[in-house]
Protein backbone atom coordinates (compact mmCIF):
# COMPACT_ATOMS: atom_id res chain seq x y z
CA UNK A 1 0.00 0.00 0.00
CA UNK A 2 2.81 2.53 1.50
CA UNK A 3 4.91 1.57 -2.25
CA UNK A 4 2.21 2.55 -3.87
CA UNK A 5 1.62 5.81 -2.82
CA UNK A 6 5.27 6.42 -3.10
CA UNK A 7 4.69 5.37 -6.66
CA UNK A 8 2.08 7.43 -7.53
CA UNK A 9 3.50 10.25 -5.30
CA UNK A 10 6.81 10.09 -7.76
CA UNK A 11 5.05 9.83 -11.20
CA UNK A 12 2.81 12.88 -9.96
CA UNK A 13 6.36 14.79 -9.72
CA UNK A 14 7.49 13.22 -12.84
CA UNK A 15 4.73 15.09 -14.48
CA UNK A 16 4.11 18.14 -12.68
CA UNK A 17 8.49 18.48 -13.11
CA UNK A 18 8.03 17.36 -17.11
CA UNK A 19 7.24 21.25 -18.22
CA UNK A 20 9.92 22.75 -15.76
CA UNK A 21 12.92 20.97 -17.13
CA UNK A 22 12.20 22.67 -20.85
CA UNK A 23 12.56 26.13 -19.29
CA UNK A 24 15.30 25.41 -16.25
CA UNK A 25 17.92 25.42 -19.79
CA UNK A 26 17.35 29.08 -20.44
CA UNK A 27 17.00 30.04 -16.31
CA UNK A 28 21.01 31.23 -15.03
CA UNK A 29 21.86 31.46 -11.69
CA UNK A 30 23.93 34.46 -10.51
CA UNK A 31 26.90 32.78 -11.37
CA UNK A 32 25.93 32.64 -14.94
CA UNK A 33 25.77 28.41 -14.88
CA UNK A 34 22.14 27.17 -16.19
CA UNK A 35 19.81 26.24 -13.35
CA UNK A 36 20.49 22.60 -15.16
CA UNK A 37 23.63 22.45 -15.70
CA UNK A 38 26.76 21.79 -14.09
CA UNK A 39 27.76 23.24 -10.65
CA UNK A 40 29.97 26.07 -10.95
CA UNK A 41 33.24 25.39 -10.23
CA UNK A 42 34.03 26.32 -6.31
CA UNK A 43 36.02 29.48 -5.73
CA UNK A 44 38.59 29.54 -3.28
CA UNK A 45 37.38 29.73 0.32
CA UNK A 46 38.25 33.10 2.06
CA UNK A 47 38.89 33.56 5.06
CA UNK A 48 36.92 36.09 7.05
CA UNK A 49 39.44 38.32 8.80
CA UNK A 50 38.16 40.52 12.32
CA UNK A 51 37.47 43.70 10.81
CA UNK A 52 38.59 45.19 14.27
CA UNK A 53 35.57 47.77 14.61
CA UNK A 54 32.16 48.10 13.82
CA UNK A 55 30.73 47.91 10.73
CA UNK A 56 28.39 50.11 9.02
CA UNK A 57 25.02 50.02 8.52
CA UNK A 58 24.12 50.10 4.87
CA UNK A 59 20.10 51.13 5.90
CA UNK A 60 18.28 52.00 9.35
CA UNK A 61 16.46 48.47 9.64
CA UNK A 62 19.98 46.14 8.88
CA UNK A 63 20.67 44.00 11.62
CA UNK A 64 24.03 44.99 12.77
CA UNK A 65 26.64 42.89 10.56
CA UNK A 66 29.41 40.80 12.40
CA UNK A 67 32.96 42.34 11.83
CA UNK A 68 34.51 39.10 13.15
CA UNK A 69 35.26 36.07 12.07
CA UNK A 70 32.54 33.02 12.95
CA UNK A 71 34.62 30.24 11.46
CA UNK A 72 33.78 26.81 13.29
CA UNK A 73 31.87 28.69 15.96
CA UNK A 74 29.40 26.09 17.37
CA UNK A 75 25.76 26.95 17.30
CA UNK A 76 23.77 23.66 18.37
CA UNK A 77 21.19 22.30 20.36
CA UNK A 78 23.37 22.26 22.96
CA UNK A 79 25.50 25.80 22.64
CA UNK A 80 25.40 28.88 20.92
CA UNK A 81 28.59 30.11 20.51
CA UNK A 82 27.78 33.93 19.65
CA UNK A 83 25.60 34.80 23.37
CA UNK A 84 29.25 32.72 24.59
CA UNK A 85 29.75 36.93 24.56
CA UNK A 86 26.90 39.00 23.16
CA UNK A 87 24.59 38.13 26.20
CA UNK A 88 23.86 40.08 28.95
CA UNK A 89 25.65 38.22 31.76
CA UNK A 90 28.86 37.68 29.43
CA UNK A 91 28.96 41.45 27.10
CA UNK A 92 31.25 43.01 30.44
CA UNK A 93 33.87 40.66 30.40
CA UNK A 94 34.14 40.54 26.51
CA UNK A 95 33.44 43.64 25.42
CA UNK A 96 30.62 42.34 22.76
CA UNK A 97 27.64 44.66 21.72
CA UNK A 98 24.58 42.72 23.93
CA UNK A 99 21.87 40.89 22.31
CA UNK A 100 19.38 43.86 21.09
CA UNK A 101 16.61 43.86 23.85
CA UNK A 102 14.09 43.45 20.82
CA UNK A 103 15.30 39.91 21.07
CA UNK A 104 13.72 39.17 24.51
CA UNK A 105 10.20 39.24 22.51
CA UNK A 106 7.60 36.39 21.11
CA UNK A 107 6.21 36.90 17.82
CA UNK A 108 3.29 38.52 19.84
CA UNK A 109 5.19 41.06 21.12
CA UNK A 110 5.28 39.73 24.61
CA UNK A 111 8.35 40.49 27.15
CA UNK A 112 10.02 37.52 27.64
CA UNK A 113 12.86 36.80 30.72
CA UNK A 114 15.07 35.58 28.38
CA UNK A 115 16.09 35.66 24.74
CA UNK A 116 13.36 34.48 22.55
CA UNK A 117 14.09 30.53 21.24
CA UNK A 118 12.96 32.05 17.52
CA UNK A 119 16.35 34.74 17.63
CA UNK A 120 18.88 31.74 18.15
CA UNK A 121 20.13 31.10 14.58
CA UNK A 122 21.91 34.82 15.08
CA UNK A 123 23.52 34.15 11.36
CA UNK A 124 20.75 34.07 9.70
CA UNK A 125 20.31 37.88 9.75
CA UNK A 126 23.68 38.88 11.02
CA UNK A 127 26.16 37.82 8.98
CA UNK A 128 30.07 38.21 8.18
CA UNK A 129 32.04 40.17 6.13
CA UNK A 130 34.38 38.89 3.16
CA UNK A 131 36.30 41.64 0.18
CA UNK A 132 34.39 39.53 -2.43
CA UNK A 133 33.77 40.89 -5.59
CA UNK A 134 30.07 41.73 -5.97
CA UNK A 135 28.21 39.27 -7.97
CA UNK A 136 25.71 41.76 -9.58
CA UNK A 137 26.04 45.62 -9.60
CA UNK A 138 23.97 46.99 -6.70
CA UNK A 139 23.46 51.02 -7.09
CA UNK A 140 21.60 50.84 -3.40
CA UNK A 141 22.44 53.87 -1.41
CA UNK A 142 20.33 54.19 2.31
CA UNK A 143 17.66 57.55 2.52
CA UNK A 144 19.97 60.30 2.63
CA UNK A 145 17.56 62.03 5.89
CA UNK A 146 18.54 58.44 7.95
CA UNK B 1 97.74 -22.32 37.42
CA UNK B 2 96.85 -23.12 33.49
CA UNK B 3 93.63 -23.95 34.52
CA UNK B 4 92.83 -21.31 37.11
CA UNK B 5 93.18 -18.64 33.99
CA UNK B 6 90.92 -20.95 31.45
CA UNK B 7 88.48 -20.83 34.25
CA UNK B 8 89.06 -17.24 35.00
CA UNK B 9 88.72 -16.62 30.93
CA UNK B 10 85.27 -18.56 31.09
CA UNK B 11 83.87 -16.24 33.89
CA UNK B 12 84.65 -13.34 32.45
CA UNK B 13 83.03 -14.25 29.00
CA UNK B 14 80.19 -15.13 30.94
CA UNK B 15 79.87 -11.75 32.64
CA UNK B 16 80.39 -10.10 29.36
CA UNK B 17 78.00 -12.20 27.52
CA UNK B 18 75.44 -12.02 30.38
CA UNK B 19 75.41 -8.32 30.05
CA UNK B 20 75.55 -8.38 26.40
CA UNK B 21 72.51 -10.43 26.00
CA UNK B 22 70.66 -8.54 29.01
CA UNK B 23 71.52 -5.29 27.15
CA UNK B 24 70.36 -6.51 23.86
CA UNK B 25 66.90 -8.10 25.54
CA UNK B 26 66.67 -5.06 27.55
CA UNK B 27 66.44 -2.50 24.20
CA UNK B 28 63.69 -5.51 23.04
CA UNK B 29 61.54 -4.82 26.02
CA UNK B 30 61.99 -1.76 26.08
CA UNK B 31 61.78 -0.45 22.69
CA UNK B 32 58.62 -3.32 22.10
CA UNK B 33 56.91 -1.88 25.51
CA UNK B 34 57.35 1.84 23.76
CA UNK B 35 56.38 0.77 20.40
CA UNK B 36 53.25 -0.87 22.04
CA UNK B 37 52.47 2.11 24.13
CA UNK B 38 52.71 4.93 21.20
CA UNK B 39 50.38 2.66 19.11
CA UNK B 40 47.52 2.67 21.29
CA UNK B 41 48.32 6.39 21.18
CA UNK B 42 47.36 6.43 17.47
CA UNK B 43 44.47 7.97 16.21
CA UNK B 44 43.43 4.40 14.44
CA UNK B 45 43.32 2.67 17.81
CA UNK B 46 41.34 5.17 19.56
CA UNK B 47 38.81 5.14 16.58
CA UNK B 48 38.89 0.97 16.67
CA UNK B 49 36.56 1.30 19.48
CA UNK B 50 33.11 2.17 18.42
CA UNK B 51 32.36 4.54 21.12
CA UNK B 52 35.25 6.80 19.96
CA UNK B 53 34.36 6.12 16.18
CA UNK B 54 30.23 6.86 16.41
CA UNK B 55 30.56 9.75 18.71
CA UNK B 56 33.63 12.06 19.32
CA UNK B 57 35.72 11.15 16.24
CA UNK B 58 32.64 12.91 13.80
CA UNK B 59 32.90 15.67 15.89
CA UNK B 60 35.97 16.14 15.30
CA UNK B 61 36.32 15.67 12.23
CA UNK B 62 34.91 19.62 11.66
CA UNK B 63 37.21 20.83 13.52
CA UNK B 64 40.69 22.82 12.90
CA UNK B 65 42.86 20.05 14.85
CA UNK B 66 41.43 17.55 12.46
CA UNK B 67 42.17 19.31 9.00
CA UNK B 68 43.58 22.57 8.23
CA UNK B 69 45.25 24.78 6.42
CA UNK B 70 49.27 23.27 6.34
CA UNK B 71 47.78 19.63 7.52
CA UNK B 72 49.62 19.63 10.91
CA UNK B 73 47.13 17.64 13.53
CA UNK B 74 46.71 17.41 16.79
CA UNK B 75 45.03 13.77 17.11
CA UNK B 76 43.27 12.26 20.05
CA UNK B 77 46.36 11.47 22.18
CA UNK B 78 48.13 14.73 21.54
CA UNK B 79 45.32 16.29 23.90
CA UNK B 80 44.04 13.73 26.14
CA UNK B 81 47.13 11.75 26.73
CA UNK B 82 50.02 13.89 28.26
CA UNK B 83 53.39 13.45 26.48
CA UNK B 84 55.89 13.18 30.05
CA UNK B 85 56.59 9.68 30.81
CA UNK B 86 55.25 8.85 34.27
CA UNK B 87 52.19 11.14 33.26
CA UNK B 88 51.42 9.39 30.39
CA UNK B 89 51.36 5.80 32.24
CA UNK B 90 49.21 7.26 34.92
CA UNK B 91 46.81 7.99 31.95
CA UNK B 92 47.28 4.86 30.61
CA UNK B 93 46.42 3.05 34.00
CA UNK B 94 43.18 4.96 34.24
CA UNK B 95 42.21 4.02 30.72
CA UNK B 96 41.36 0.53 32.51
CA UNK B 97 38.20 1.73 33.95
CA UNK B 98 37.43 2.77 29.77
CA UNK B 99 37.88 -0.72 29.30
CA UNK B 100 35.60 -1.73 31.85
CA UNK B 101 32.49 1.09 30.52
CA UNK B 102 33.53 -0.20 27.05
CA UNK B 103 32.69 -3.93 27.78
CA UNK B 104 29.20 -2.70 30.22
CA UNK B 105 28.55 -0.56 26.89
CA UNK B 106 28.01 2.50 29.00
CA UNK B 107 28.03 5.12 25.93
CA UNK B 108 27.84 2.76 22.89
CA UNK B 109 25.11 4.50 21.36
CA UNK B 110 24.72 8.43 20.64
CA UNK B 111 21.96 8.60 23.57
CA UNK B 112 24.16 7.47 25.94
CA UNK B 113 26.74 8.95 24.97
CA UNK B 114 25.27 12.86 25.10
CA UNK B 115 23.69 11.57 28.30
CA UNK B 116 27.00 11.27 29.86
CA UNK B 117 28.58 13.77 27.58
CA UNK B 118 28.18 16.96 30.63
CA UNK B 119 29.67 14.24 33.20
CA UNK B 120 32.51 13.72 30.72
CA UNK B 121 33.24 17.07 29.33
CA UNK B 122 33.29 18.30 32.88
CA UNK B 123 36.18 15.68 34.14
CA UNK B 124 37.79 16.56 31.21
CA UNK B 125 38.17 20.13 31.78
CA UNK B 126 38.88 19.66 35.51
CA UNK B 127 42.02 17.31 34.45
CA UNK B 128 43.79 20.08 31.64
CA UNK B 129 42.70 22.43 34.79
CA UNK B 130 44.79 20.81 37.01
CA UNK B 131 47.55 20.36 34.43
CA UNK B 132 47.56 23.61 33.27
CA UNK B 133 46.46 22.60 30.39
CA UNK B 134 49.57 20.54 29.56
CA UNK B 135 48.51 19.57 26.20
CA UNK B 136 47.61 22.37 24.78
CA UNK B 137 51.16 24.20 25.53
CA UNK B 138 52.70 21.36 24.16
CA UNK B 139 52.22 22.70 20.88
CA UNK B 140 50.56 26.21 21.93
CA UNK B 141 53.45 27.60 23.91
CA UNK B 142 52.00 31.13 24.85
CA UNK B 143 55.56 32.11 25.86
CA UNK B 144 56.26 32.62 21.96
CA UNK B 145 52.58 34.30 21.33
CA UNK B 146 53.34 37.02 18.72
CA UNK B 147 50.33 39.24 19.63
CA UNK B 148 51.08 41.82 16.69
CA UNK B 149 50.41 38.63 14.58
CA UNK B 150 47.25 37.75 16.43
CA UNK B 151 44.02 39.20 15.60
CA UNK B 152 42.56 41.73 18.04
CA UNK B 153 39.83 40.33 19.62
CA UNK B 154 42.89 37.34 20.38
CA UNK B 155 45.63 39.54 21.21
CA UNK B 156 43.35 41.04 23.99
CA UNK B 157 41.90 38.39 25.36
CA UNK B 158 45.37 36.20 25.95
CA UNK B 159 47.31 39.00 27.55
CA UNK B 160 44.39 39.64 29.84
CA UNK B 161 44.07 35.96 30.62
CA UNK B 162 47.87 35.11 31.34
CA UNK B 163 47.98 38.64 33.48
CA UNK B 164 44.93 37.11 35.47
CA UNK B 165 46.67 33.58 35.68
CA UNK B 166 43.81 31.74 33.57
CA UNK B 167 44.86 28.72 31.59
CA UNK B 168 44.07 27.47 27.70
CA UNK B 169 41.17 25.10 28.99
CA UNK B 170 39.34 27.91 30.87
CA UNK B 171 37.99 29.77 27.92
CA UNK B 172 38.58 26.94 24.84
CA UNK B 173 36.04 24.38 25.70
CA UNK B 174 34.43 22.96 23.38
CA UNK B 175 36.94 23.39 20.40
CA UNK B 176 37.52 20.06 19.12
CA UNK B 177 33.95 18.20 20.59
CA UNK B 178 30.35 19.74 21.11
CA UNK B 179 29.58 20.78 24.22
CA UNK B 180 27.00 19.78 26.47
CA UNK B 181 23.78 21.53 27.27
CA UNK B 182 24.58 25.09 28.56
CA UNK B 183 21.73 27.57 30.01
CA UNK B 184 22.40 31.06 27.77
CA UNK B 185 18.88 32.09 28.76
CA UNK B 186 17.30 31.54 25.69
CA UNK B 187 13.86 30.23 26.19
CA UNK B 188 13.18 27.76 28.48
CA UNK B 189 16.51 25.74 29.91
CA UNK B 190 17.33 22.56 28.37
CA UNK B 191 16.65 19.77 30.34
CA UNK B 192 19.80 18.67 32.39
CA UNK B 193 21.62 22.01 31.14
CA UNK B 194 24.59 23.04 32.69
CA UNK B 195 24.58 26.52 34.33
CA UNK B 196 26.19 28.94 31.95
CA UNK B 197 29.18 29.62 34.64
CA UNK B 198 30.97 26.35 34.35
CA UNK B 199 32.21 27.60 31.33
CA UNK B 200 33.43 31.03 32.62
CA UNK B 201 33.88 29.79 36.44
CA UNK B 202 33.57 32.52 38.90
CA UNK B 203 36.87 32.15 40.03
CA UNK B 204 38.56 32.67 36.87
CA UNK B 205 36.73 35.29 35.46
Amino acid sequence: MKTAIQKAVGIAALVLALPFSASAEGVKSLRETAVGGAEHPAENYREIRDAGGLLPRDFVQQPPLVPHSVTNYQVTLNYNKCMDCHSWSRAQATGATKVSLTHFRDREGQELSSVSPRRYFCLQCHVPQTDAKQLVDNVFSPAPGL
Amino acid sequence: MNKIKKVWAWAIGLVFSAVGLAFVLGIIFWGGFNTAMEWTNTETFCISCHEMEVNVYQEYRNTIHYNNRTGVRAVCSDCHVPKEWWPKMVRKFYASNELLHKMLGSIDTPEKFEAKRAVMAQREWARMKRNDSQECRNCHDFSYFDYAEQAGRSSNAHQKGFAEGQTCIDCHKGIAHKLPAIDQGFGDTLPGALPADVLHPVSTR
